[in-house]
């Protein structure tokens, strides 16, 4: 086992992928936001932007957006991210996966939209608040604890939807398991074991931490 | 309407809202039909009827949160109510709405309830939008759980926490939408009491309620709804003692039998 993590970096690519979810998390979550907002507005060409994004991006796989991102918009029309090589595929494999996860980010905030009572958006304007007060005010912060156990389901899917960054040459573990399992076939088994369970050590945390929040930050009404 | 209003002695104030030619609609179903209303300031009107009669929707339209069909108006101390936007969030503050189901903020303590309308729509300071609420929430005795949550508090208490919320905006005009329907019988009455003390002190108010005890006690005029329509415009007295349509008569009978 020594020998094959001095030959391979295993932990330089999980952090990789640890790497990526976070930003992709951030990412994912300012996008959603701004979606699930066009979402609930009472702007009707807001919300069917807002219908009509998260109905495509949703429904097409993860993997054709990063090939769309790499070969389409960097390959095909030549657009730069960053100068250097690799870093520009990384932030390439960050948008695409903030991009993708952003639709169910959305999902995520709308239902918790809709464990917020319709006479709390009622009082917020009866006191005079204007939409986007009573949304960032009242509605918001009520809709995201309630949205805590959908938003953790995403964030677990988001970190390993991180391995699919390989189909943009971003050096992370699921590539690396790859080639490790092309020169050390004799203990592929072992291999695979390694990142699986590497994988449960980054997640299961995050569903834990998940049931502890949502537990802690729930309203009582 | 005329005399009714000299009845009630608020013949020369001039009106504070104004409802003309107001319908509404939800899809086919008529909730609202030709509503004339007239309201002078410091008056208090009691809007009774049997359930689906429209009283609540009524109620609703006056701070807009129930569109009107096009060609009513509803005037709020000389303003058209507006479309939807600024000006209308600046009119709703100067209207105050108390709901059946309270609607405190639940995230928010008491305190802040009362204190996030003053500090974000009318821009005062934090200290002495906080001096206020207390002042509100001592009037409404309340005042020793202005750090606790709404769901801490009995439903009573959380309703008088709504009035003080509703008039930290010292708004012109109060509207209660069944205010203690969906309170405990015990609790009916701490309510009641602090919109019997806001009526003596000259509040204009429109309540919609089932208590007739607080009609009579506290009512200056009182509007009977059916199907939509003001069958009778009258004061408490008279509508209890010589109700003028079958209507009327057959609701009464019905909510004074036992």
């Amino acid at each position: 086992m020594g020998e094959l993590l001095s030959q391979y970096d295993v932990l330089g690519a999980f952090w990789m992928n640890i790497k990526l979810t976070v930003l992709a998390a951030v990412g994912s979550f300012v996008i959603g936001l701004v979606l699930a907002l066009c979402r609930i507005s009472p702007i009707g060409s807001l919300q069917k932007f807002g219908a009509a994004y998260v109905n495509i991006v949703r429904n097409t796989p993860l993997t054709i957006i990063m090939v769309i991102g790499v070969l389409g918009v960097w390959s095909q029309l030549q657009v730069q991210l960053s100068s250097d090589f690799d870093f520009n595929f990384f932030l390439y494999a960050v948008a695409c996966l903030s991009l993708y996860h952003a639709s169910f980010v959305c999902e995520a905030i709308r239902s918790g939209v809709n464990t917020v009572p319709l006479g709390q958006a009622e009082a917020a304007r009866a006191i005079g608040l204007p939409f986007m007060d009573a949304a960032r005010l009242v509605i918001l912060p009520q809709a995201l604890r309630g949205a805590v156990t959908p938003l953790g389901n995403t964030l677990i899917a988001l970190t390993k939807n991180s391995t699919v960054a390989a189909a943009a040459s971003v050096a992370e573990v699921s590539g690396m398991m790859k080639t490790m399992m092309e020169f050390r076939p004799d203990v592929m088994v072992f291999i695979f074991c390694i990142v699986a369970l590497g994988f449960c050590l980054i997640v299961i945390p995050i569903g834990i931490c998940t049931t502890w929040l949502s537990d802690r930050l729930a309203v009582a009404r | 309407m005329n005399e009714r209003d000299d009845a009630s002695g608020h013949q020369k104030a001039q009106a504070l809202v104004e409802i003309k030619g107001v319908n509404k609609h939800f899809g086919d179903f008529q909730a609202l039909t030709d509503i004339n209303v007239s309201i002078p300031r410091g008056q208090v009107v009691i809007v009774v009827g049997p359930s689906g009669s429209g009283k609540s929707t009524l109620c609703r339209t006056i701070n807009r949160l129930e569109t009107i069909d096009d060609g009513g108006t509803i005037t709020i101390d000389g303003t058209a109510l507006p479309e939807e936007g600024k000006a209308l969030a600046k009119l709703r503050a100067e209207v105050g709405m108390v709901f059946q189901s309270f609607n405190l903020f639940a995230h928010k303590t008491i305190l802040e309830n009362v204190t996030l309308g003053p500090i974000r729509v009318k821009g005062v300071s934090k200290k002495d939008a906080e001096e206020q609420a207390m002042k509100l929430l001592d009037r409404v005795g309340v005042a020793h759980q202005a750090k606790k949550m709404p769901a801490q508090l009995s439903g009573g208490q959380q309703q008088r926490v709504a009035i003080a919320r509703a008039l930290a905006m010292k708004p012109k005009i109060m509207l209660f939408d069944e205010p203690t329907s969906a309170l405990d019988p015990e609790m009916v009455q701490e309510v009641l009491d602090v919109m019997t003390d806001l009526a003596k002190e000259g509040m204009t108010m429109v309540v919609v309620t089932h208590e007739m005890g607080f009609a009579r006690k506290a009512g200056d005029r009182l509007l009977f709804m059916a199907d939509g329509k003001i069958l009778e415009d009258t004061t408490p007295d008279q509508f209890f003692t010589e109700p003028e349509t079958s209507r009327a008569k057959d609701f009464l009978s019905k909510i004074l039998s036992h």
